[in-house]
């Protein structure tokens, strides 16, 4: 390692979750970043890395007779289980875990360190990947109806928001103003989404400020824009997406909800979608639920029911769907907030842009997603995570919601997908990691003060290096299917295993099917190379073959070869009487897979010379929007 | 049901479909209805549709005659001669529910094992299930001994199972009952084997559930998933409640811990419950699927569906009569059978390229069992489907199957042979509710078709690109040869 330790314990032993197969013994390392475990038990050395910036809680357990056990567990659901010889020790990493993995100051955070040594001019490439901008245009933005206006250039209008937005034409400089005076921390009706084939638009904003009668003429007049920029309805939604109970609550703090009455034509509706609070608690319960030690079906299908994760879910995803039936089958626009709107709106306002759009369906698409409705609109990333020290009452996995969201989307629609399940456990490690610039702080404007742009690297550019592993190999392209419909029935709900006990490999299916189909298909491309390789050799052959029908029969045995994680630890070293308790299955080497998964993590100190390459290549197929063929 | 002149007819299939008819008149209507009801639940099983039906394919081979039990001995043969053929139930007349023959230890005579039935329940002496070739290890089923609450023993059931032990090793008996339930079996005249006259054998008790908990089982989940509810606790709820779940890891976990004890702990292992036909098949069929590559296959599959369920006397026509929608309470039926292809599917999720055939495979098997045109699942063991001639009546759902056309649509792409023992995980979050069956009326499968067409696509064109290469650089290595020969001339 080149990075000098800050602390090295030996004697450490890390347990296995779900065992009481011989704990791993080694060496516990803290680095400026990481946590680094060598196992100097097994045959084969293994390291298990977790990034302080991973590290949700760190708890110190009651004395053990082998040691001082330290529990740390990790926001992106990988639970690390240590023993520590020596109670000073313990107590050493514990100290300094906290502080590392909580730091105070923003300048602390990896992504201000992490240096993947590229160039400044690749760097900056690399921020200008997504541009916004083209995505307007793309939806036919500047038109007779909307334009994209500079009017919070200094963040007069609202703070959250970034300079640029887009509202209707009709509405002048004063509308604007006026009804930011009428919006919770200003942040007044925007577009989110303009369905191209009818003109509906999907907008965003905060709750107003209502309390139990007051009006605001501009913010009636904004609305009226916004209605009358879609002639083809004569009605448009407000959609809140706080159960009806709260919406009213607020309205005794001088805000609420808007009043059917004071604004013309418009359509009111709650949907019941809970709070940061009661979705950090859900979680909460989830996860106990995933970690719980060898449960009976009865305590885990209750405990998956008690939590109320997956209802949280169909909440969100009905939302959704909600929004792009309006849009699509009502042909109404819809404007949608919750209280102030950078939580809710931003999961139901992306989830019916995936619906209604193929484009976010791809690579590129779902970056701009991601930059448009959560970055730029202001999610507050940087306290929703706690990436830093402060209030844990402000952490919500707000993101995490949305991320399953497209995950049970992705189990609906197997082809619609340009991306595969690896890319969404990517993003959202590195939502938590700190290692690029994208996700730190809360805003836009808060990102410009802290030089992110300037002083750190982008994330996109580095998960498009790694295209080939996180593809769908059944993605079908883009012009293959259009709107999605999902079911939300409840059965149409499933737990996601590879998020939530992501690192307990023994639970996973242990062949691979999108391994194999991903090898099928690069083997596809080497095969072709050959074949057109081989033929030129063959410059004289023309007509079938002599030998084709016998080659067949040798087919077989060159197929790929998957590798198989088969090994029979499941049920190994135990006696069987062990296992009469019905409990043993899903305890493969959880750290050994771990940390696999962790190297990738980490900085890669690739070159990045070929970046314009692959930015232009991705370009050229966000244009072309080709399907493919195999 | 009727709404004015109109008439609606609902269906509800074993296959848990459901199908609505709406016929104008009401006359018509009730006509069609009582039609429907006396065919569905026909007294006479020579009434049913195998007997009149005629095929209209050709019948390349039949299947009546594709999994004898010779042939299977004679691949037991080649490995072992510790184990003999016994043609002791020729005439079904030492154990009426046991196939004509069956294997077991050569060490052990005719005589011997008419008084090992006799200490049987319903005369299911120990028989061979399993020979494990990697170590020798084998699995044997029976029913429980008749030991009642005096402790009655049979010296010759003691010779019969420690004949397949090695010398100084030790074997298990799992118990498919809890403790509990085999203790008060006791007073019934049943009971279990003590370790005072098998001090070899270890007991372990699992706990699988029989008969109408099982069913009740089956009609809860399928209520379940027929519920058109928002509610997501509720639908959780249900799901719970309807215990399906528990059932498949209670049956995979007990499975595990046999193949375990034969292929980790090197031991033999004896399985039975109460009468060993049910929960015992399910145990012996799964541990020989997770240890034993060639039941992954079609055909093994085929063959061990034969062997351990039809010909080891599982009564399919008492268990399979009426499925999720019956209204009676049938005292004999189970969805035993369909459990344990739940269970296949659970680990065929886990293994994906592990396994020759894909889940439309196991769903036409839940299919059959429950209505079919072919005999082969009618009767509820051997003794009656020679009484009923079935060979000689009915056509074999494997005369079908085993037909290149049918077969293609069973092969999953992803196979890949593998030697190798399948340890399935049985965590709860490892188990899915089989969506192939249970959801199957319920929402539409397109867009998963579509992924699975583009599956089969992607590798089908893979195995021909190879196979153009292949040829390719045969093509150019000939040329070569040609060269060098001319060369030389």
């Amino acid at each position: 390692f080149r990075t000098l330790f800050m602390l090295q314990v030996e004697n450490v032993k890390l347990l296995d979750r779900y065992t009481n197969r011989k704990a791993a013994n080694g060496t516990l390392y803290l680095t400026a970043t990481h946590l680094i475990y060598v196992d100097a038990s097994a045959e084969v050395r293994k390291e298990t890395w977790i990034l302080h910036h991973h590290i949700a809680t760190v708890d110190k357990l009651p004395l053990t007779t082998a040691g001082y056990p330290l529990l740390i567990h990790c926001k992106n659901f990988h639970v690390a289980h240590f023993v520590i010889g020596q109670e000073r020790d313990c107590h050493e990493v514990y100290t300094s875990l906290l502080k590392l993995s909580q730091p105070v100051k923003p300048e602390e955070l990896y992504a201000f360190s992490y240096n993947p040594k590229m160039s400044k001019e690749n760097r900056e490439i690399g921020w200008k990947l997504i541009d916004l901008k083209v995505d307007y245009q793309r939806m036919g933005i500047p038109n007779d109806y909307w334009e994209i206006t500079d009017v919070n250039k200094d963040y007069e209008v609202c703070n959250t928001y970034p300079p640029e937005i887009v509202v209707p034409r009709a509405a002048n400089k004063a509308v604007v103003i006026g009804s930011s005076r009428f919006r919770s921390r200003g942040r007044i009706p925007v577009l989110s989404y303009l369905y191209k084939e009818n003109n509906a638009a999907i907008c965003r904003c905060s709750q107003p400020l209502s309390g139990f009668s007051a009006r605001c003429l501009e913010d009636e007049q904004m609305l009226q824009a916004i209605r009358e920029a879609n002639p083809g309805s004569p009605f448009m939604y407000v959609v809140d997406t706080r159960p009806k109970l709260n919406a009213m609550a607020n309205r005794a703090a001088g805000k609420g909800y808007e009043n059917e009455d004071n604004y013309d034509n418009i359509r009111f509706k709650f949907i019941g979608i809970e709070n940061i609070h009661v979705m950090r608690n859900s979680l909460q319960k989830l996860l106990e639920v995933c970690e719980m030690k060898s449960p009976s079906m009865s305590d885990f299908l209750t405990g998956l029911e008690n939590s109320g994760w997956l209802r949280h879910i169909k909440a969100v995803m009905d939302a959704g769907v909600f929004l792009a039936k309006a849009v699509k089958d009502e042909k109404a626009s819809v404007l949608v907030h919750c209280s102030d709107g950078w939580d809710r709106t931003a999961q139901v306002c992306s989830l019916a842009s995936l619906l209604l759009d193929p484009f976010y369906r791809t690579f590129k698409g779902f970056m701009v997603l991601i930059e448009k409705e959560w970055i730029a609109m202001g999610h507050k990333f940087s306290h929703r995570c706690g990436h830093l020290y402060g209030d844990p009452k402000e952490v919500s996995p707000v993101f995490t919601q949305f991320v399953e969201c497209v995950w049970q989307l992705m189990q609906q629609f197997p082809c619609t997908f340009e991306f595969n399940e690896r890319f969404l456990l990517e993003i959202h490690d590195h939502v938590y990691s700190c290692q690029f610039g994208n996700f730190l702080g809360t805003c836009h404007k808060e990102r410009e003060d802290l030089k992110i742009f300037e002083k750190t690297h982008s994330l996109w550019p580095f998960l498009l290096q790694k295209k080939q592993e996180l593809r769908n190999p059944l993605y079908r392209g883009f012009t293959a299917y259009r709107e999605l419909q999902p079911n939300t029935l409840p059965f149409s709900f499933q737990f996601w295993c590879g998020m939530y006990n992501r690192f307990d490999k023994g639970m996973h299916p242990k062949q691979c099917v999108l391994d194999h189909l991903l090898s099928c298909v690069s083997q596809k491309m080497k095969l072709e190379d050959s074949a057109s390789e081989l033929e030129n050799k063959l410059p004289f052959l023309d007509g079938p073959l002599p030998s084709e029908a016998c080659s067949l029969s040798k087919v077989g045995s060159a197929a790929s070869k998957t590798p198989m994680l088969n090994t029979p630890q499941d049920y190994e070293g135990e006696p069987p009487p062990a296992l009469s308790n019905g409990a043993s299955a899903g305890d493969i080497d959880v750290m050994s897979d771990g940390d696999q998964k962790h190297k990738e993590n980490l900085p890669r100190h690739q070159d990045l010379r070929d970046l314009n390459v692959t930015i232009d290549i991705l370009d050229s197929e966000a244009k072309d929007g080709e399907p493919q063929h195999h | 049901r009727f709404v004015g002149s109109l008439g609606t007819v609902i269906i509800k299939c074993k296959d848990l479909r459901i199908i609505q008819l709406d016929i104008p008149g009401m006359e018509e209507c009730l006509n069609i209805a009582s039609s429907i009801e006396a065919l569905s639940t026909l007294d006479s099983v020579t009434l049913m549709y195998p007997f009149f039906y005629r095929p209209m394919f050709e019948i390349i081979e039949d299947g009546w005659r594709s999994f004898l039990p010779d042939q299977e001995f004679e691949l037991l043969s080649s490995v072992t001669d510790e184990w003999r053929l016994s043609c002791i139930n020729k005439e079904f007349s030492v154990c009426p529910s046991y196939p004509p023959v069956v294997i077991v230890p050569k060490s052990i005579d005719d005589e011997a094992l008419r008084k090992v039935a006799m200490f049987r329940h319903g005369s299911r002496f120990p028989v061979l299930s399993y020979y494990h070739k990697k170590n020798g290890m084998v699995m044997m089923r029976s029913s429980q001994p008749l030991t009642g609450t005096n402790g009655r023993r049979c010296k010759e059931d003691e010779k019969l199972i420690n004949a397949t032990l090695r010398p100084g090793k030790r074997g298990y008996i799992i118990d498919t009952r809890s403790l509990n339930v085999a203790q008060q079996a006791r007073a019934k005249g049943g009971g279990f084997e003590q370790e005072a006259h098998y001090p070899q054998w270890r007991r372990i008790h699992k706990c699988i559930e029989r008969f109408n908990i099982l069913q009740e089982s089956l009609i809860k989940l399928v209520e379940a998933c027929n519920d058109q509810s928002h509610n997501m606790d509720r639908w959780l709820s249900k799901l719970e409640a309807s215990n399906w779940l528990t059932h498949i890891k209670e049956i995979l976990t007990a499975a595990c811990l046999a193949a375990q004890c034969i292929d980790r702990e090197g031991a033999s292992v004896l399985v039975h419950g109460t009468e060993g036909t049910d929960s015992t098949l399910q145990v012996t069929s799964l541990a020989q699927i997770i240890l034993d590559p060639r039941c992954r296959t079609i055909r093994g599959f085929e063959s061990l569906v034969v062997r351990e369920w039809l010909q080891a006397g599982h009564p399919f026509q008492q268990r399979c009569a009426q499925s999720a929608y019956s209204n009676s309470k049938q005292k004999w039926e189970a969805p035993v059978f369909l459990l344990f292809l739940d269970c296949v599917w659970q680990i065929l999720r886990q293994f994906p390229c592990s396994f020759e055939f894909n889940e439309q495979f196991l769903i036409m098997l839940f299919e059959h069992a429950y209505a079919s045109q072919f005999g082969t699942f009618l009767g509820n063991n051997e003794n009656e489907r020679f009484k009923l001639k079935l060979p000689q009546k009915t056509m074999s759902l494997w005369s079908w199957v085993n037909t290149s056309e049918e077969l293609s649509k069973f092969q999953n792409p992803l196979f890949e042979a593998n030697s190798l023992v399948i340890w399935p995980s049985v965590a709860p979050q490892s188990l899915q509710l089989w969506e192939g069956v249970f959801l199957r009326w319920n929402r539409p499968s397109k867009f998963l078709d579509e992924a699975h067409e583009e599956m089969i696509s992607i590798i089908k064109y893979n195995k021909e690109l190879q196979a153009k290469v292949n040829a390719l650089r045969r093509q150019l290595a000939e040329m070569e040869t040609d060269d060098r020969m001319q060369e030389n001339l």
